[in-house]
């Protein structure tokens, strides 16, 4: 792994074009900017092409002799298939207003981080091979031929994209970067063109049900230490079930709740606030995934992932899903599973059992999200909260790329926050809400050998923060999203030192006063309260 | 390189038609074939491209979202910018088609010494282009005049509102001003910003400079060297009514520099990124509903694929799931 500059010296970013034309400036592979490639074992466990072992730094990526036609027959294949690609192929005027929006182009100043020209990277072979213009008239209409650099080129770009949309909202014809970074993967996984980041989790969780390859006793052992952990703080044992056929919602959330730091705080706050109102759920191990890197791989193992969600509701017999704190997770339940996994007609409309509420919004696809249960209960006061026990907090909210741009989830989080926190301050107004900019790694980027770029990336989103940091003394970033959660800390610790990360649901877990619990004097990661280190000395 | 491509290409045309009509005297070949030539290309070519993009499924719904999702009914939710309904939708397309919406977000990022990001109001962009695109759907329409006998009332009208600026006896069209206001500031932008001039290709130079042709001999031949208007409708209305007919004298080199530019423009539009007006009706990101968990959307090709059953997990991990107490369906 490369080491990593000091902040002051990445910030020093030059966002002037280099003098060599963009066709003309072929790609460098630089140690701290890319994803290593896709161990073979991974792609045959899902029986994807040209598993094999090579580097991205190689001269000879080893591709298959046909490669070519390949690319062109399954970039054919999607024309016919998604009028978003044909549309974002053909209608992009070049006016340059996506350009500054990117975090990437922000972060590193490399202009084929310009979502318009990483689009014209498969543009420019679009024209080529499948427009009359393009084939007469070349490089004047911005037709080029594909050759391998153009593959190393799209390689390196369309994993530098982390599929947020945040271009997408500013284009005046919407065209999406997401659409066009997805399929463009596609194109390259037919190739055997993929990163390890990206197949380890899809591979694991097509087997073992989620992300991290944790098998079922694993998985139980997980959420047992979480369980184990609440009791110390609040002194009740809470009994989450797993795999309980009749209960009356599963519950599914991102593995990375289960298992890492502080995804775990944020699993604790679910099971306190599920036993506190006695709901009637059960979690799955099967389905032990809310996240879905089949997003960032293809549509078709989007489906191959997502299917599992369906199919163990029915198993079980439950009556609805409910669905936990995750970005992508949520543009997949929100966009794409009723679509590809439905219609879910063994399921009911989901009414929430404590309040009545019937979720309108989700009545066909039957999946809720948290933040919408939970706010609904506090507006309904079926909660004792007790802000104080955050008050050693000063909060500030990361809206996620997915639930701002691909959902709309903006005012649900916020709700809760401002119930169980009495410390909340925005971020400016062009870095939240549908103008949210993105944690610098979602997409299947967070590994750790692409450090600097999600650094980079991560710097408009660690410079919002730091302003709140700097004005109000804000600690802690609360966000809706695992990947978040994991990628966060780190960013936060480079830019902004000083700020930690948290789940909205770890904030609710604190606040919410449990029946018969002992008196609280630490939070749920066992930091002191305020004032409670004072009434011990008293 | 572009810039000088694009330019020479104009004048090459400009000069095609000094030669074919003022030294070659082919009239009726710029005043009628060329013309016929474009428009049935124009329409043609346009249909072609909707119908390909039209015949293309649309298999998810996938909606960019400018504000609050519909979710609970105490939460008001963007109707506009996140609709949930038909009539949501058709208000969002309304916003984008006629005043540029998302490009009205626009700001401008500065990085400052800290390092700190500042973002900036930056209009310029979203205003040049409302203006030019405004004009150019005014000026078109004033055109009518020429293709219409008698003039629809909203023709003359519409003229009368453009040209209330009087300048001595003649009317002043301000759509003219703007028009040509506009498009040199797209120009100009596209040449001084770094970023966008390096995206910029030969076909993004070449329709700006086509439109200035038009325009500037459009505005040369209101204004400062008269042309015959009896002449010009005369062979504009022989167009419309298919017998054309090219009038003696009264129009010169100019008029058809003009019309020439027009028909090269409008045979070029369809197979160019001018397609752009037809592309946002159509674009998922915005002409759909954010109701996906509400109503299933159909994805007309949705096939089986291939998925690690419940049956084929607990094969596996049967013996592990037992010992620990988890239920499984075959003991």
């Amino acid at each position: 792994m490369a080491s990593v500059p000091k902040p002051d010296e990445l910030a020093k970013i030059d966002h002037k074009p280099p003098k060599t034309g963009w066709m003309d400036t072929p790609v460098k592979f630089r140690r701290g900017t890319w994803l290593y490639a896709a161990k073979p074992k991974y792609l045959e466990a899902i029986g994807f092409p040209n598993p094999r072992e090579w580097s991205p730094e190689d001269e000879d990526w080893k591709l298959p002799p046909n490669w070519k036609e390949i690319i062109l027959e399954g970039l054919r294949e999607r024309l016919g298939r998604f009028r978003s690609l044909q549309l974002f192929m053909d209608t992009c005027v070049r006016c340059g207003a996506c350009a500054d929006k990117c975090h990437f182009f922000i972060g590193s100043g490399d202009p084929k981080n310009m979502p318009v020209l990483r689009a014209e990277l498969l543009r420019s072979v679009y024209r080529r091979d499948f427009t009359a213009a393009g084939k007469i008239m070349g490089k004047l209409v911005g037709a080029r031929d594909l050759t391998v650099d153009v593959l190393k080129e799209w390689f390196y770009y369309f994993y530098q994209c982390t599929q947020c949309r945040r271009c997408s909202l500013f284009c005046p014809f919407g065209i999406d970067t997401a659409e066009i970074t997805l399929l463009t993967r596609e194109l390259l996984n037919l190739v055997g063109c993929n990163v390890d980041w990206v197949m380890g989790p899809v591979a694991n969780c097509y087997r073992t049900g989620n992300h991290l390859g944790l098998e079922p006793h694993a998985y139980r052992d997980m959420v047992e230490f979480c369980v184990d952990e609440i009791e110390n703080v609040t002194g009740i044992r809470v009994e989450p079930t797993f795999n309980r056929k009749g209960a009356e919602i599963l519950f599914i959330t991102p593995s990375g709740d289960v298992f890492a730091d502080p995804g775990i705080y944020t699993m604790m706050g679910y099971l306190i606030l599920f036993h506190e109102i006695g709901l009637d759920y059960t979690l799955s191990t099967y389905a032990s995934e809310g996240g879905n890197f089949g997003s960032f791989t293809s549509h078709e193992m989007m489906k191959r992932l997502n299917a599992k969600m369906y199919a163990e509701a029915k198993r079980l017999g439950v009556k609805w899903i409910l669905g936990g704190e995750c970005g992508h997770m949520w543009r997949v339940i929100h966009q794409y599973m009723d679509t590809m996994n439905g219609p879910a007609d063994f399921l009911e409309e989901p009414v929430s059992p404590i309040t009545g509420t019937k979720f309108e919004n989700a009545k066909s696809t039957k999946m809720v999200h948290i933040c919408e249960f939970t706010a609904d209960l506090i507006k309904h006061g079926k909660l004792k909260l007790d802000p104080r026990r955050n008050d050693h907090l000063k909060v500030t909210f990361h809206d996620s790329c997915n639930p701002s741009r691909a959902m709309g989830l903006l005012e649900e989080p916020r709700y809760i926050i401002k119930n169980v926190c009495n410390h909340f301050y925005e971020m400016p107004e062009n870095t939240i809400r549908e103008q949210t900019f993105c944690c610098g790694s979602g997409g299947g980027l967070n590994a750790d050998e692409n450090m600097e770029m999600r650094l980079r990336g991560g710097f408009p989103r660690a410079n919002a923060v730091k302003y709140v940091h700097e004005k109000y003394g804000v600690n802690m970033l609360a966000c809706i999203c695992a990947i978040d959660r994991a990628v966060l800390p780190p960013l936060m610790e480079y830019w902004v030192p000083g700020v930690r990360v948290t789940g909205v649901h770890e904030l609710v877990g604190n606040a919410l006063v449990m029946e018969g619990e002992q008196e609280r004097t630490t939070d749920l990661r066992g930091n002191p309260l305020l004032g409670m280190d004072d009434d011990k000395n008293a | 390189m572009g810039i000088l491509v694009s330019l020479l290409a104009v004048i090459v045309l400009i000069l095609i038609v000094y030669l074919g009509v003022g030294v070659a005297n082919l009239q009726f070949v710029f005043g009628v074939i060329v013309p016929y030539v474009a428009m049935v290309t124009f329409f043609a070519g346009i249909i072609y491209r909707v119908m390909k993009w039209a015949s293309a499924p649309v298999p998810f719904r996938i909606p960019t979202t400018g504000g609050q999702q519909k979710s609970l009914p105490w939460i008001t939710a963007a109707r506009f910018d996140n609709p949930y309904t038909t009539a949501g939708v058709i208000g969002r397309i309304a916003l984008e088609v006629l005043l540029f919406r998302s490009l009205f977000r626009n700001t401008r990022v500065e990085l400052r010494e800290g390092p700190k990001l500042a973002y900036y109001w930056e209009k310029w962009l979203w205003l040049a282009a409302l203006m030019f695109h405004w004009s150019f759907l005014i000026i078109l329409l004033r055109h009518l005049r020429l293709f219409t006998d008698p003039v629809p009332y909203f023709v003359s009208l519409l003229e009368g509102i453009d040209g209330f600026l009087r300048v001595g006896l003649q009317g002043l069209f301000i759509t003219d001003i703007l028009i040509v206001a506009a498009a040199t500031y797209l120009f100009i932008r596209r040449v001084i910003i770094p970023q966008v001039r390096y995206i910029s290709l030969p076909a993004d130079y070449f329709p700006l400079f086509l439109i200035l042709g038009i325009v500037l001999s459009g505005v040369l031949m209101r204004y400062f060297f008269r042309v015959d208007v009896t002449a010009v409708k005369e062979l504009a209305m022989g167009l419309v009514t298919f017998s054309p007919k090219v009038p003696e004298e009264g129009i010169g080199v100019l008029f058809y520099t003009h019309l020439f530019l027009v028909s090269v423009l409008g045979a070029y539009f369809p197979f160019s990124k001018l397609v752009h007006m037809g592309g946002i009706f159509l674009t998922p990101t915005r002409n759909l509903p954010n109701n996906s968990r509400a109503f299933r959307h159909i994805n007309p090709w949705n096939y089986p694929v291939k998925v690690h059953s419940y049956e084929e997990y607990e094969e596996e991990f049967r013996e592990k799931m037992k010992k620990v107490g988890l239920p499984v369906e075959k003991e």
